[in-house]
């Protein structure tokens, strides 16, 4: 089956449910790793930085926000790894998801930011129409 | 940390392209930073030419963008007006000595120092007063002002939708600059407020009377200016780090601002330091390595050799709505939220720091005002010392120093203590310093006198340590 999934995670409800549906798959097949990839936005760089008192702080505060999705992968015992990247999170889930070639993208359908995507087109839509693989978005 | 080599060319095709964006991006807000300072837009250029080819090779951030600032140009305003450019270059060539000194002094250590809500004050009040030098370039000048201001502000927010490679502020100057010159609207111009030469910035000596006087008047204004400089280099290289997800050498960038202000000083330029907006720009443009710094800041002169007398026509309104653009950015929108939210004593913090820079015109004085204000509410917060009685035994919570001995000195004199014999618990609390020691001698001494007899129990090492050494002293006399 899929030997790397890459879980696209952004600290939103979707994205655990998105969680959910990749630990379904990947507890078919032991060897099965799940990659976990939460993009710290550049936009929010400059605020991020400002509202926490050292580089290590920011980064618990940003595990902190997918804590939920590593707790399931922790408890359904499947093989996960995470990966904090730094950029524009479409782009650079795409970029991982090809240079990795990982074999299946998992991803909620819409993120945090309700406003931006009506604007901007979603995440979600980005990823499935750029990479290589098959994607799976999550209701 | 990279190797030299990795730092220069481990990026080459994006450091060469972001560094064009950048030096694209560069040249208003040189030329709106000048206009600040109330010197010749050149003053400006040439210092983002300097600052961000010394800074390529002495800097600590590989990536980071140095130039003309506005956080610089506020401090030096009445420095320029009462003394002239020639004062300015000798101070921005202090600015860079005292840059120097506080690198090798390991100065990146004491901005752990400075809290978060002095640095989001420092923005803030960096962003609301570049808009207020803004204000007499459009308020009250022409209705056609009004449009063009608002006109370039709609190009430079919408453009990036569409185009992503050219940097909007730029389209927005060649597009709105032929418009004003074909339709002959009466705006002013760039060449109103100073001339652009087209040649290379020369070697000159600050032409100042090399005095103790001169010192005088310079130094309050390069310490300002080294301090602010260094506030807002350091902050930039945190987030640069953040953004690349890499470490940077602070102290290195430090002195590496130092050598850049001195070079910069000798060739004519104003005092620059790092700037969030431009490095943000170069890294989300693809710059990683020093070679993009350095491509900004020839690639910007290379402009304004070629293009000099064209810059003189770009309408003040157009210049007005970037910068105020540019305040947009600069500003943390995200304070409002913080003010909501954070403990009330950093909120006060935040709101003293942009009251006093907005007040002083000096962002300076508004970190130290903020420093010096939390590091007192700090004490005050750690200075609450609870007693908690628990039969004849009595709790001592917090800390015991000389903040803190009244509550402790006088729940001990009011408190009525009924039983012959009690113990201090001193297992939540450590002593600090000779009051301390004083005010728990003093307590014995209180409790004695009515005939209490008191046992000072679960004193921890550092503690007893105190004590002793103290006691000690005071047995000697």
């Amino acid at each position: 089956m899929y030997k790397r999934i890459l879980l696209a995670a952004d600290g939103s409800e979707n994205a655990v449910r998105a969680a959910k549906e990749a630990i379904k798959i990947a507890s078919c097949d032991s060897e099965t790793v799940i990659e976990v990839v939460f993009v710290a936005d550049f936009e929010k760089s400059k605020s991020d930085v400002l509202h926490s008192t050292s580089s290590e702080a920011l980064n618990l505060e940003r595990r902190k926000k997918i804590s939920k999705i590593e707790q399931l992968l922790k408890d359904s015992k499947v093989n996960y790894k995470v990966n904090i990247l730094h950029g524009a999170p479409g782009p650079e889930i795409v970029k991982y998801a090809n240079e990795q070639q990982v074999n299946l993208v998992v991803i909620g359908s819409r993120g945090l930011n309700g406003l931006q995507e009506m604007v901007l087109g979603s995440v979600s839509h980005k990823v499935m129409k750029r990479v290589n693989c098959p994607a799976l978005i999550v209701k | 940390m990279q190797s030299l080599k990795q730092q220069w060319f481990g990026n080459v095709r994006g450091d060469i392209l972001s560094g064009i964006v950048v030096a694209l991006a560069l040249i208003p807000e040189a030329i709106a930073f000048s206009i600040i300072a109330g010197v010749d837009p050149m003053v400006g250029l040439y210092a983002s030419f300097t600052m961000a080819v010394i800074i390529a090779f002495a800097g600590g951030r590989p990536g980071m963008i140095s130039a003309a600032t506005g956080a610089m140009a506020l401090v030096m305003v009445p420095l320029v007006r009462e003394y002239g450019l020639q004062y300015l270059f000798a101070a921005t060539l202090l600015t860079g000595v005292i840059q120097i000194i506080f690198g090798y002094l390991k100065i990146a250590k004491l901005m752990k120092f400075i809290p978060n809500a002095v640095m989001i004050g420092f923005v803030n009040s960096l962003a609301i007063l570049i808009f207020m030098a803004q204000v007499p370039h459009f308020i009250g000048i022409s209705t056609m002002t009004y449009v063009f201001v608002g006109v370039t502000l709609i190009l430079v927010y919408t453009l990036p939708r569409f185009i992503k490679v050219i940097p909007a502020p730029l389209i927005a100057i060649i597009l709105l600059t032929i418009v004003a010159i074909f339709s002959g609207v009466d705006l002013r111009t760039i060449g109103d407020l100073g001339t652009i030469t087209q040649t290379l910035p020369s070697f000159i000596i600050p032409d100042v009377p090399f005095n103790l006087e001169t010192l005088q008047i310079i130094f309050p204004f390069s310490l300002s200016l080294a301090i602010v400089g260094l506030v807002e280099s350091l902050l930039t290289a945190q987030i640069v780090d953040d953004m690349t997800g890499t470490e940077s050498n602070k102290n290195q960038e430090a002195r590496g601002q130092g050598i850049a202000n001195i070079v910069t000083g000798f060739f004519g330029g104003m005092a620059g330091c790092a700037m969030i907006g431009q490095s943000v720009i170069n890294v989300k443009s693809g710059g990683r390595g020093r070679l993009s710094t350095l491509i900004a800041g020839l690639f910007l002169m290379f402009l304004i050799l070629v293009l000099g007398e064209l810059v003189v026509k770009i309408p003040m309104p157009v210049l007005v709505g970037i910068m105020i653009m540019v305040c947009i950015g600069t500003f943390d929108w995200t304070s409002f939220k913080y003010l909501a939210k954070a403990p009330r004593t950093d909120a006060i913090v935040m709101l003293t720091t942009v009251i006093i820079v907005v007040w002083t015109h000096d962002l300076s004085k508004g970190v130290i005002a903020g420093v010096v204000l939390s590091a007192i509410f700090f004490v005050v917060k750690i200075s609450i010392l609870k007693i908690q009685q628990d039969g004849s035994r009595y709790i001592v919570n917090g800390q015991l120093f000389f903040a803190s001995t009244d509550s402790f000195v006088d729940y001990f004199k009011y408190n009525d203590i009924t039983s012959k014999s009690i113990q201090i618990d001193f297992s939540n609390s450590r002593i600090w310093d000779d009051s301390g020691v004083g005010a728990l001698v003093k307590v014995e001494d209180l409790l004695r006198e009515k005939g209490i007899q008191v046992d000072v129990i679960e004193l921890d090492a550092p503690s007893k340590k105190i004590i002793s050494k103290l006691q000690g002293m005071s047995s000697s006399h």
